[in-house]
């Protein structure tokens, strides 16, 4: 195997001496990102602290490089590795570009002072994260999502082959979430960067990692490309979830599913039903659904909040048999809801159905 | 475009309107530290004329009472005042970047208290035994005694987590330390024992140009020190994590935090007993200034500011109920106390 930039042996992590997480096996490679995903409390943070040197490895190695991390002097370590935490900084009467520019300390002299070349770098990475209009503001007086961005762009100036971020997201509203990982995705493209981070995210972390490492109640369960990690069930696997659901394929979250005996049988397909199956779920009465075919727009919601789906495979016919059963839990709703104006040539038996319960007298049309 | 232009020339002038707010608030301060010099060698319950001053500078001969109180009382007392006033602010300042906390110093956390306990044993020790202590000594004993407070300090800050408990628990200790000086104060029979009375309150008096020699060497040393220390200060600011992210050893900067404070407080301590608030208001004041935090500006600012804000109450300590001299904390906390207040309601309002 080729020598990774990044890469972990038998790490044993934990605070004050007690272990936490035994050996954690990871790697990366430069410009590729690695996210951890987990439970609150998992470790996640644990793990980036140690491997930032904040706290004292347990056990094991850590190889960035080439090089043991453990030995590398302070500032060599400085120039290669910038980090984003989530602990807050209260500083005084300091700029925005006075927090960015600390970002140069690796670099600069004995007493700080900035060159030509440093402003320079300083500007580019107040430009890349948006914030050059903040750059006079006082750091204590902005919103913490700009704080944030500032955080990004102290980062950026200290020119690092890998950057640690603690849930670098969470302050930020869904513009700037894209924007910041649009900027470290372009950073691992132009500049080879690599990432090591934690999110809370899972669609984004499904969508812009290389690798996912999840930590599960104090130990690593699982650590590879998000296809093998982003298996049906297992998201709710690994965070013990009690309530609803995660939709693997989409990224999706439902609230937990009404119960009982389906009071309302809903015709839909075609992306139609999605709002109706959530508009049943707030007001908690439970519904079935047919017949949906299982690449559907509907289908993955429909299948989190209905008690019954009735569906048929991707571009199967559907059998009189299929309609048969459909038309059985239709007898056993006193409502329909037909979510369809119309049906297609191969949507027949969906036409059939609204029919039915039009006979029935239970139809009811939406809107 | 044109804005983006526009925003370039604004930075530009933003930098070049620093500058100018960076020398002209030194040149304001080097000023005042002048003028109040001049001020207090000049005034007093004999008044020198700025003629025989610079006479007397220049080495030509006046009149010998003025020579005498010129060369042997005011000057020495003036330059302590001037030093130690800066290493009182430079102090604080260290404690404050150490703790995260605007409104620690030497005073409210107890460490010129400690000193003062260690000095005044030593000193009523030196009595007793009919020896003088030398200034060095004084220094030591106020350093040990800085240490233990500031180890005290230390020890609670691990198990209290707020900061105003840790401000509380440091006045405590000053309190129980300042109860114990003054009962060794009271019971040690001695004529000579006014003077203790005196120092024990805090006051600029009776200093002597081998006093001012110590003081200079011990306060510049360290001056120079935390000077070149102002790189790593200023990544501390960030908070633990970040500075060591920059490659900065945590514990070895820390342990130099607390030990060069500590010397600069015993140093004050020592020569001019505790002098309260002094290390709080300077720093506040002249970050507000200079519209900065930056250590490598802060240092030397904060040094000018203590030394101004002294020789300034010193002034008043002496002439404003001449001749009964005020004890020189009193001052102070008159004009550093309201400060200390000003700095929690802003506290409060930024975290609204």
């Amino acid at each position: 195997m080729e020598k990774k930039y990044f890469y972990t042996e038998a790490m044993t992590v934990g605070y004050q001496g007690v272990p936490l997480i035994h050996n954690i096996k990871i790697h990366i490679s430069r410009g590729e990102i690695l996210t951890m995903i987990g439970p609150n409390g998992a470790g996640k943070s644990t793990i980036l602290k140690s491997i930032a040197r904040q706290l004292n490895l347990l056990g094991g190695m850590v190889y960035l490089d080439n090089r043991d991390l453990t030995k590398m002097p302070g500032n060599e370590l400085a120039q290669k590795m910038a980090v984003v935490f989530t602990e807050r900084i209260r500083s005084e009467m300091m700029t925005c570009e006075d927090i960015v520019a600390t970002g140069r300390y690796p670099y600069t002299g004995k007493f700080g002072i900035l060159s030509k070349a440093d402003r320079k770098v300083i500007a580019e990475a107040m430009e890349m994260v948006h914030m050059t209009e903040l750059r006079n503001q006082d750091f204590m007086k902005i919103s913490d999502g700009q704080r944030q961005r500032v955080m990004l762009a102290r980062a950026i100036c200290q020119e690092p082959e890998i950057i640690l971020l603690d849930e670098p997201t969470s302050y930020l509203d869904v513009k700037y979430k894209l924007e910041f990982m649009t900027i470290l995705q372009e950073m691992t493209r132009t500049k080879k960067l690599s990432v090591i981070m934690s999110l809370h995210e899972l669609d984004l972390a499904e969508r812009i990692s290389d690798r996912i490492l999840c930590v599960h109640e104090n130990y690593v369960e699982k650590f590879g490309p998000p296809e093998e990690i982003f298996v049906p069930g297992y998201i709710s696997h690994l965070f013990e979830m009690t309530a609803g659901s995660f939709e693997e394929g989409s990224g999706l979250v439902e609230l937990e599913a009404p119960q009982g005996a389906p009071e309302v049988f809903v015709i839909a397909g075609a992306g139609t039903g999605r709002s109706i199956f959530r508009r049943l779920q707030r007001k908690g009465i439970p519904f079935a659904v047919g017949i949906l075919y299982e690449n559907d727009l509907d289908y993955p919601t429909a299948k989190a909040l209905a008690v019954k789906v009735l569906s048929a495979g991707p571009f199967e016919a559907i059998s009189e048999e299929q309609i048969k059963s459909a038309k059985d839990w239709m007898d056993q709703c006193p409502e329909v809801i037909c979510c369809r104006d119309s049906f297609g040539v191969w949507d027949q038996a969906n036409a059939r159905l609204s029919e039915y319960a039009k006979q029935c007298g239970k139809l009811k049309v939406y809107p | 475009m044109a804005e983006k232009r526009c925003g370039g020339m604004g930075a530009d002038d933003g930098n070049r309107q620093r500058s100018i707010r960076y020398i002209l608030s030194f040149g304001i301060l080097f000023a005042l530290l002048l003028l109040f010099l001049v001020w207090n060698i000049r005034v007093g319950s004999v008044s020198v004329s700025y003629d025989e001053i610079i006479r007397s500078l220049l080495g030509q001969e006046i009149g010998e009472t003025a020579a005498n109180i010129l060369w042997r009382i005011r000057m020495p007392r003036a330059l302590a005042a001037a030093i130690l006033g800066g290493a009182l602010a430079l102090s604080g300042y260290l404690l404050q970047t150490f703790f995260h906390n605007p409104i620690a110093g030497p005073f409210v956390l107890g460490i010129s208290s400690g000193a003062k306990l260690t000095v005044a044993l030593v000193m009523v020790f030196s009595l007793g035994n009919a020896f003088r202590a030398s200034s060095g000594m004084m220094i030591i004993a106020a350093f040990v005694g800085a240490m233990l407070s500031m180890g005290f300090v230390l020890l609670m800050s691990r198990k209290v987590q707020r900061m105003s408990m840790l401000i509380i628990s440091g006045v405590m200790i000053g309190y129980i330390c300042s109860a114990i000086t003054d009962l060794i104060v009271t019971f040690a029979n001695d004529a000579d024992i006014v003077n203790l009375h005196n120092w024990s309150k805090g006051s600029f008096s009776g200093i002597t140009w081998e006093n001012v020699a110590v003081m200079t060497l011990v306060v510049g040393v360290v001056f120079v020190i935390v000077f070149f220390m102002s790189k790593p200060i200023s990544a501390y600011q960030m908070g633990e994590a970040y500075a060591q992210n920059m490659g900065i050893h945590i514990r070895l900067f820390r342990a130099a935090l607390v030990v060069l404070s500590s010397i600069l407080s015993a140093c004050i301590t020592a020569f001019a007993g505790p002098v309260s608030f002094v290390g709080i208001a300077v720093p506040h004041l002249v970050k507000n200034l200079f519209r900065t935090s930056k250590p490598i500006l802060m240092i030397p600012a904060c040094f000018l500011g203590g030394g101004v804000f002294c020789l300034f109450c010193d002034l008043i300590a002496r002439t404003l109920f001449a001749p009964t001299e005020l004890s020189i904390s009193t001052v102070t906390a008159v004009f550093g106390a309201p400060v200390v207040i000003l700095i929690m309601i802003c506290r409060q309002k930024e975290k609204m």
